[in-house]
């Protein structure tokens, strides 16, 4: 069998729904974070380190890192897809696809491990 | 078969030769801003830690936001989340089949623009203001 490498998870109806999945989860993420800022108004360092403290912010702003991975991951494979072409770029068109493609993994990849670090690294 | 008269790939310079539906112009703007958005986590994850490290650092990310660079970057990038918000749930509401006529598809660009152009406004009011 033919596997096609056409979508992140080879399977286009699969990223469809991770798709709206994770922005769902992203949605709720941005509503919650921008509601606590406006609804504490002025706050300070320590209002800002206790609400980064609780057990289910932690955890909640990993779940949007994560979400972001995947959602910016079948955002940017598409892009790359549709605009790194041979017809704009040449016959080196695959090759800086693949560069393209590997950046974005690290750079995905620097944001978990960063975001891990920023939430549990300090205690 | 070679079909001469399929559709080809459009080159960037002839873009502008077309007249931009103002569908395309919100789809494209919703990757743009999508793309804008994978770089600006960097901006948040450096602010977030820069907050969170000490007080220091808390009073040191308020001043850095409060320069004229801080309040432009601060101000682009909830711009970026607001319109790819505000885009993506409309693509949301289209998967339930809401909007997917001609006409329905120019109103829902339009709601986008007007929706994502209010939060727009009212992010630069909160970077001023700080």
């Amino acid at each position: 069998m033919i596997t096609q490498v056409t979508s992140f998870s080879r399977n286009g109806m699969s990223d469809w729904i991770v798709q709206r999945v994770t922005a769902l989860i992203l949605a709720a993420y941005t509503v919650a974070l921008v509601g606590i800022v406006l609804i504490q108004g002025d706050m300070s360092h320590g209002d800002w380190q206790a609400l980064f403290s609780q057990t289910w912010m932690q955890i909640f702003t990993l779940l949007a890192v994560l979400a972001t991975c995947a959602h910016a991951w079948i955002g940017m494979w598409t892009i790359g897809t549709d605009y790194i072409r041979e017809h704009y770029f040449g016959a080196s068109a695959d090759g800086i696809r693949l560069v393209y493609q590997v950046g974005c993994v690290l750079l995905l990849t620097v944001y978990v491990i960063w975001s891990v670090k920023i939430l549990w690294g300090n205690g | 078969m070679q079909n001469d008269h399929r559709p080809i790939n459009v080159n960037p310079s002839d873009l502008m030769a077309f007249a931009w539906p103002l569908a395309a112009l919100t789809s494209i703007t919703h990757r743009i801003s999508g793309v804008i958005l994978f770089v600006g986590v960097a901006f948040g994850l450096y602010a977030l830690e820069m907050s969170l490290a000490s007080e220091e650092g808390f009073e040191a990310l308020k001043g850095m936001m409060k320069s004229p660079i801080g309040m432009f970057i601060t101000w682009g990038l909830l711009s970026a989340l607001a319109y790819h918000f505000v885009a993506g749930i409309k693509h949301l509401v289209m998967d339930f089949g809401v909007g997917e006529t001609l006409e329905g598809s120019k109103f829902a660009a339009r709601l986008t623009i007007l929706f994502s152009a209010i939060l727009i406004f009212l992010a630069g009011i909160w970077v001023i203001q700080g």
